[in-house]
């Protein structure tokens, strides 16, 4: 069971001040979140902006794009170009790595991030 | 539980390769290995390469560590003197005495020394073991003139040996009238001798020792037809003999000429006993070769944990380099007609020798012999042991298809899947197969995962052969496409954007393509777009990698390098000093480059468009360090200071640098221009360089460094100024056209069908009619050039992109710290 009362939506920025189909980075407190615009499928998402691999702080400035059959959302570190599932965080370069994924929500040009 | 203990009487490549075999099967088993050498076992196959650098570390089979990680108790230098039958035991020269529930002899052979007066002189060595190289090695260092007993494939192999150590005159003595008898025919011998003459080796066939003559060591070879000769050092190799003299004197059952008896199982007279190896004698045969030893380990090792394997003779066929001769015997060699018929092609101008016999119905192939060319070893081996019928001309098959269509690689794929390919390890084609369909791709994934060709190393070709086969059948690189959302490769892809004058990715991907694009296609159509629309890139960033997306590399801890342009590494004192301004007022780290330029590391990306901004104001432009595009053209003083120079190779490099800046290609360009032969700008190991001559200029073109450096190739002597910018035109655009993502010139020249002499006919004599096509696309390009970041500098929207929080764009990265390191700044983290 999921409770949703428990995630606090957090303003993030403009739909405009992400670039479409590319990510930009979020300052929450400490925390660095990736956000990403993928206009071309009118969807959003968002990461960790860590890359578990080298610790490099550059998930949101990787290529996105989609993978296999079911075009699985995904975005590619732009350091070794290890590549995570927008949706999972699983990493899908064949090693265990796993990242924080988190929901995100866009009211009247607003976009927020759910954090839990 | 009840342990059986092994012991393993001998630490070589045999004795080793039935413990790993044993404990693959089972680790059920304590094992103890004796061994006489002192050194963990070894390649002894390979053991020639000890001279040419390879160290006895490299040599070695396994680790120290390989032992005890598995349990086996290693005793080295210490060899077994006695085995008490009775009481299962074995006593060891060290005086240890350990009880056995199975005996393993794999005590290998020795090299056998003719009795002949003067044998313990001082000189007079043999060829074996590790030990031995390293003796002939110091003796050889003050020795002339060298001589080795012993014309059959170990003899030749001490020969190369003595080659390698430097003894200007080598001598080979052979008692019999020919080289090799066991491996090959008179004429193929004949050959081999001439082959082997030509290389300045004395061959003395017929020749029957009497003596080694001297005082204490050895000054010379006296022969029984009276003659001599003078020699300073002599190697004995003159056959082997099985090392059985443990055997006998614990009653086993031995042969008259030596070897230790043992049945398909190889056991020996006692059942608790085995001999595997070179020691073992099998239905009167000793069998010298490693494949067959190794064959020995599994079968004793299969029948220890219980499974049913016998062993039924072994194919005798060898491929080796004798000096660098190929010689190969494969099959029955030796048949003659009438019980088969011979196809015999002999080519003495190149000292080529192949035979090969086929059936008398013509269906089937025999054998065969391979004199100077075994390139067809493998395919002819596996053609007689799995009977595959025979092509109408089956001439065809040492001689090569002539006229008709190649067809490579397909005979491997046609082999039954129960064909043995590495027989060193009993691997076959299906193994193999399917090792490749479960994802092992490369001959290095191979090995790991199936231990073919780990051997003696003679399938690696087949081997290969079999996994680009095996991927082609699968589909895999069937075509060369893109990725998985465009079913093209980069050259129709390029095609077809031109075409369609299509100018963005989104329309690319839909007209073209599908899904949502990825990370490999996204940054090559970029690359497309921009060779040829020109576009100023930053206009689709998000399509780009993130070092064209920033316009700068970016580095460890996600800072980013600037390098703004000095073409011909030709620079100002002012324009230095801007850099030094620049680079302290940011807190950037500054080095020289390779490529004769400055390169300013460290900026935060917040910083780019400040610093480019300052940079620009003082007459810099993009050095294009971080794009797929021309790097530098890297010079030379030239004519205009040094007293070499025939030419202004500065002036002439800043005019080619300027003219192709900020072209985008399938990967990085660079190039070099010397003003003399002296080529201190390297200008051969880049992907166009120039040489002055005292008529004008040579063209050169595809060297690289990296990796797999490669020398770049002649492309024209002796052309003026234009006509050589000429040809750079067309070769560039000819290279951005029709090359893969991500493939330098070298790599590009390396996969093109007829090589550089194809590449010459394009560029210089417009054989494919397109020379004039290429100069004006060529020209658009120079004539749309711009500076991207004069475009970033001077577009607010463009500027607003280079920040780290999207939210918060004046705060920097706070993860980004830096340490000092001689007096400048290190990334730290």
């Amino acid at each position: 069971m999921e409770t949703v009362a428990d995630i606090e939506w957090v303003l993030a920025c403009y739909t405009d001040d992400v670039p479409e189909n590319g990510g930009a980075c979020v300052k929450h407190g400490d925390e660095q979140i990736a956000l990403y615009n993928f206009s071309r499928r009118g969807e959003w998402y968002a990461t960790q902006n860590l890359c578990p691999h080298k610790q490099q702080m550059a998930l949101s400035r990787g290529m996105i794009g989609s993978t296999g059959e079911d075009c699985t959302p995904k975005v590619a570190c732009p350091f070794h170009k290890k590549a995570f599932s927008l949706i999972s965080g699983e990493c899908l370069s064949g090693e265990e790595y796993q990242i924080k994924t988190y929901p995100v929500k866009v009211t009247d040009g607003k976009v927020y991030i759910g954090i839990a | 539980m009840f342990q059986p203990t092994i012991v393993v009487v001998g630490n070589g490549m045999v004795g080793y390769k039935f413990c790993e075999k044993l404990l693959a099967k089972s680790s059920h088993f304590n094992i103890i290995v004796f061994g006489e050498e002192n050194r963990i076992a070894y390649d002894r196959v390979h053991l020639s390469e000890y001279f040419n650098g390879k160290s006895a570390t490299e040599l070695s089979l396994s680790t120290a560590s390989w032992y005890t990680d598995n349990n086996i108790k290693l005793h080295l230098n210490d060899p077994v003197q006695e085995i008490n039958r009775t009481e299962k035991t074995v006593h060891s020269l060290k005086g240890l005495t350990v009880r056995y529930d199975y005996l393993i002899l794999a005590t290998g052979s020795s090299a056998f020394v003719p009795d002949i007066p003067g044998v313990e002189k001082e000189g007079v060595f043999v060829y074996r073991t590790i030990d031995d190289l390293d003796l002939i090695k110091a003796y050889a260092a003050n020795a002339k003139v060298g001589a080795v007993m012993g014309g059959g494939l170990l003899g030749l192999e001490a020969a190369k040996a003595l080659i390698d150590l430097g003894i200007e005159e080598t001598h080979v003595i052979e008692f019999a009238p020919r080289l090799m008898p066991r491996q090959i025919d008179s004429a193929g011998s004949s050959m081999l001798l001439s082959k082997l003459k030509s290389l300045g080796l004395n061959i003395h066939l017929n020749k029957n020792t009497a003596a080694f003559v001297g005082q204490h060591k050895i000054e010379a070879l006296q022969f029984n037809d009276d003659s001599r000769l003078p020699i300073d050092m002599m190697v004995i190799s003159a056959g082997i003999r099985p090392r059985d003299e443990l055997a006998k004197l614990a009653g086993l059952h031995v042969g008259t000429r030596g070897g230790i008896i043992v049945n398909e199982k190889m056991q020996t007279s006692d059942e608790h006993i085995f001999a595997i190896g070179e020691c073992a004698l099998y239905e009167g045969m000793i069998y010298g070769l490693v494949a067959p030893g190794y064959e020995m380990a599994d079968i004793v090792a299969t029948y220890l944990t219980g499974g049913e394997k016998g062993f039924y003779g072994y194919d005798m066929s060898t491929k080796l380099k004798l000096i660098g001769v190929d010689v190969a015997s494969f099959g029955d060699a030796f048949i003659t007609e009438p019980d088969c018929r011979t196809i015999i092609f002999e080519d003495t101008h190149k000292g080529t020798y192949k035979r090969i016999n086929i059936s008398n119905d013509g269906k089937y192939l025999l054998g065969g012999i391979l004199i100077g060319d075994a390139d067809a070893y493998n395919m002819l081996l596996q053609t007689v042991n799995n009977k595959i019928a025979l092509p109408p001309n089956p001439e065809d098959l040492i001689l090569g298809s002539r006229g008709g269509e190649a067809n490579e690689g397909a005979g491997v794929m046609n082999l039954p899947d129960e064909a043995l390919i590495c027989s060193c390890e009993a691997i076959t084609k299906s193994d193999i197969c399917s090792a490749v369909n479960e994802g092992a791709c490369s001959i290095d994934e191979i090995k790991k995962c199936t231990k073919a060709g780990t051997g003696c190393g003679g399938c690696v070709p087949l081997v290969k052969d079999l996994i680009a086969g095996t991927m082609k059948a699968n589909g895999q690189y069937v075509k060369n496409v893109l990725c998985e959302h465009f079913d093209y490769s980069r050259q129709e892809l390029y095609d077809l954007v031109k075409i369609n004058k299509v100018k963005n990715y989104d329309l690319v991907l839909d007209h073209f393509g599908k899904g949502d694009g990825c990370e490999v296609c996204k940054p090559a159509v970029a690359s497309i777009l921009s060779s040829l629309w020109n576009d100023v890139i930053v206009k689709q960033d998000t399509i780009q990698d993130s070092n064209d997306r920033y316009l700068a590399n970016i580095q460890k801890g996600g800072t980013y390098s600037v390098v703004p342009r000095i073409p011909g590494g030709e620079i100002t004192p002012d324009k230095l000093i801007v850099i030094g301004q620049v680079a302290k007022k940011y807190g950037l780290y500054t080095k020289i480059t390779g490529g004769q330029r400055i390169d300013m590391f460290g900026a935060h990306i917040n910083d780019l468009p400040e610093i480019w901004e300052e940079l620009i104001d003082a007459g810099f432009e993009s050095g294009h360090a971080y794009g797929k595009a021309l790097r530098t053209v890297k010079s030379c003083v030239g004519s205009t200071w040094c007293r070499f120079g025939l030419h202004d190779s500065v002036s002439f490099a800043i005019e080619i640098e300027d003219r192709y800046k900020g072209i985008r290609a399938p990967h990085k360009l660079k190039g070099g221009v010397s003003g003399c032969i002296r080529e201190c700008a390297e200008a051969q190991s880049k992907d166009f360089g120039i040489i002055a001559t005292e008529k004008g200029w040579n063209l050169y073109v595809c060297g690289n460094g990296g990796s797999k450096p490669q020398h770049a190739q002649l492309l024209a002597t002796d052309v003026d100024s234009a006509t050589c910018i000429k040809y750079i035109d067309r070769f560039l655009m000819f290279y951005i056209k029709t090359a893969d993502p991500l493939t330098r010139t070298a790599t590009w020249l390396n996969k093109m069908d007829g090589g550089m002499s194809y590449l010459k006919n394009v560029v210089v004599n417009d054989s494919l009619g397109i020379a004039e096509k290429l100069d004006e696309e060529m020209q658009q390009l120079v004539d749309t050039y711009h500076c991207e970041w004069k475009e970033v500098v001077e577009n607010p929207d463009l500027r607003k992109r280079f920040a780290h929080f999207i939210n918060a764009p004046q705060e920097k990265d706070p993860s980004v710290k830096f340490e000092v390191m001689r007096e400048q700044v290190k990334a730290q983290w």
